[in-house]
């Protein structure tokens, strides 16, 4: 009987060489985007919550009213998307150091980028989409430009 | 009369004597022959404040059970054969004094280093550690004819690698990331930064092929800045520093 045994004096190989400077451009966007995000995030959150009444204005109205302007659609669709990008490549590093088989990898990949097209074609679609004054609606509860 | 820690011993202690302390060191033992699982080991020894974690294991190999397993050469922080993980941090056993692990705070911790497979006890397998070594190709790349004396250099030049000539090759850094637990493609601190020594080498003209080496999805982005490296370093190299100025010539490359 012959046992296998891995012959001792083979050196160690690198699997695949994978040489690209796509972990560089995604280490870059992450310090640019955060960047970025930094003024988005709390501009929206001043705006939301702390202008005038604050936190208590927040009803559909508001909503519509902000989604009825250019800009507000504009600075709600760069925050959707830099976030996500930027939280999705997060997670991915993160998924690229914790799990230790190929296909735990694969598997919570396939579910990360999922819920990323989900989130960011659904809410791109809200902001362009969003229709303030839908017909039959009670007058109180619409923006006023109605 | 001396301070000992020996509160027990009954003889008077001679002035200037080294003081002397139980220390109990728990080793990992692991022996492939005999079992598939590794085991944890205690041996309880008299040792003197000037003993090194080092001593013990000779102590231990040498007059209790020679099946003791471990790596070491010089056995004074040159030829980096000994690094290990002593209670959870990568030291040379022979450059950790005992009396500095708090020997009276219950019992020293000795294990192999991770992210390597081990071979026997305290001993792994060095290979894909010195692997990702040759890969950034650590030596003087030059073109063009030899110079017929040598190769000039200021102080200034070579003081911008100079950290970076420290390296012993010991794996202390390399085996302390996290990143290289779990993914043992990831060319690790020790290749980068022995890549770092000749990137920065004003003689050297190999930078743009190390840099393209290292700019790999294994390469130096896979580094979190988690500073273990740096930590676990024996020779006090700055090795999340060096990896950073890597990343920073990648850049200014692409630019
Ligand atoms: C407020 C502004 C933000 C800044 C300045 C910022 C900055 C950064 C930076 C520089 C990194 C890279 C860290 C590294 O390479 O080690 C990072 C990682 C990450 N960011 Fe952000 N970020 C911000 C907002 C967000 C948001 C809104 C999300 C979620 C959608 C997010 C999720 C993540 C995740 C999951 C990671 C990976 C975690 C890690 O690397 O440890 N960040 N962030
Ligand atoms: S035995 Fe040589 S470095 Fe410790």
């Amino acid at each position: 009987m012959t046992a296998n045994i891995d012959n001792p004096r083979a050196p160690y190989v690198r699997k695949k060489i994978t040489r690209s400077n796509f972990e560089m451009w995604g280490w870059l966007f992450m310090r640019g985007s955060g960047v970025i995000l930094v003024v988005l995030i709390f501009g929206h959150l001043f705006v939301n919550l702390m202008v005038g009444e604050g936190v208590n204005r927040i009803d559909f109205a508001f909503v519509g009213g902000k989604w009825a302007s250019p800009f507000w659609q504009m600075w709600d669709l760069l925050m959707l998307w830099l976030a996500m990008i930027h939280g999705t490549n997060g997670v991915r590093t993160i998924i690229n150091d914790y799990a230790e088989k190929h296909v735990t990898r694969a598997i919570l990949k396939i579910g990360l980028y999922s819920a990323f097209i989900l989130t960011v074609v659904l809410g791109t679609l809200v902001i362009f989409t969003f229709d303030p004054c839908p017909a039959n609606a009670p007058a109180d509860l619409l923006p006023s430009f109605c | 009369m001396t301070a000992t820690l020996d509160k027990d011993t009954d003889t008077e202690t001679q002035a200037g004597a080294i003081p002397s302390f139980e220390v109990t060191i728990k080793v990992r033992r692991f022996i492939p022959e005999n079992s598939d699982e590794p085991y944890w080991e205690q041996h309880t020894l008299t040792m003197y404040g000037t003993d090194r974690v080092l001593d013990a294991l000779h102590k231990i190999k040498w007059e209790t059970d020679g099946t003791l397993t471990f790596r070491r050469s010089c056995a004074h922080g040159i030829c980096g054969s000994d690094a290990i993980r002593i209670n959870g941090r990568n030291r040379l056993a022979c450059k950790t004094l005992l009396k500095d692990l708090n020997p009276d705070k219950g019992p020293i911790i000795v294990e192999p280093i991770k992210g390597l497979p081990v071979v026997k006890d305290l001993i792994v397998d060095m290979e894909p550690f010195f692997a990702s070594y040759r890969e950034i190709m650590p030596f003087l790349i030059t073109s063009g004819n030899q110079p017929s004396k040598e190769r000039i250099q200021s102080a200034e030049q070579r003081e911008r690698f100079d950290d970076t000539t420290k390296c012993i090759l010991c794996a202390a850094c390399t085996s302390s990331c996290p990143v290289f637990w779990t993914d043992g493609q990831y060319f690790g601190p020790a290749a980068i930064v022995n890549a770092h020594r000749f990137i920065f080498d004003s003689r050297d003209e190999g930078a743009t092929q190390r840099l393209e080496i290292l700019n790999d999805k294994e390469g130096v982005w896979r580094c979190r800045t988690t500073f273990n490296c740096t930590e676990a370093c024996p020779r006090g190299i700055e090795v999340t520093k060096a990896i950073q100025e890597v990343k920073r010539a990648m850049i200014r490359r692409a630019f």
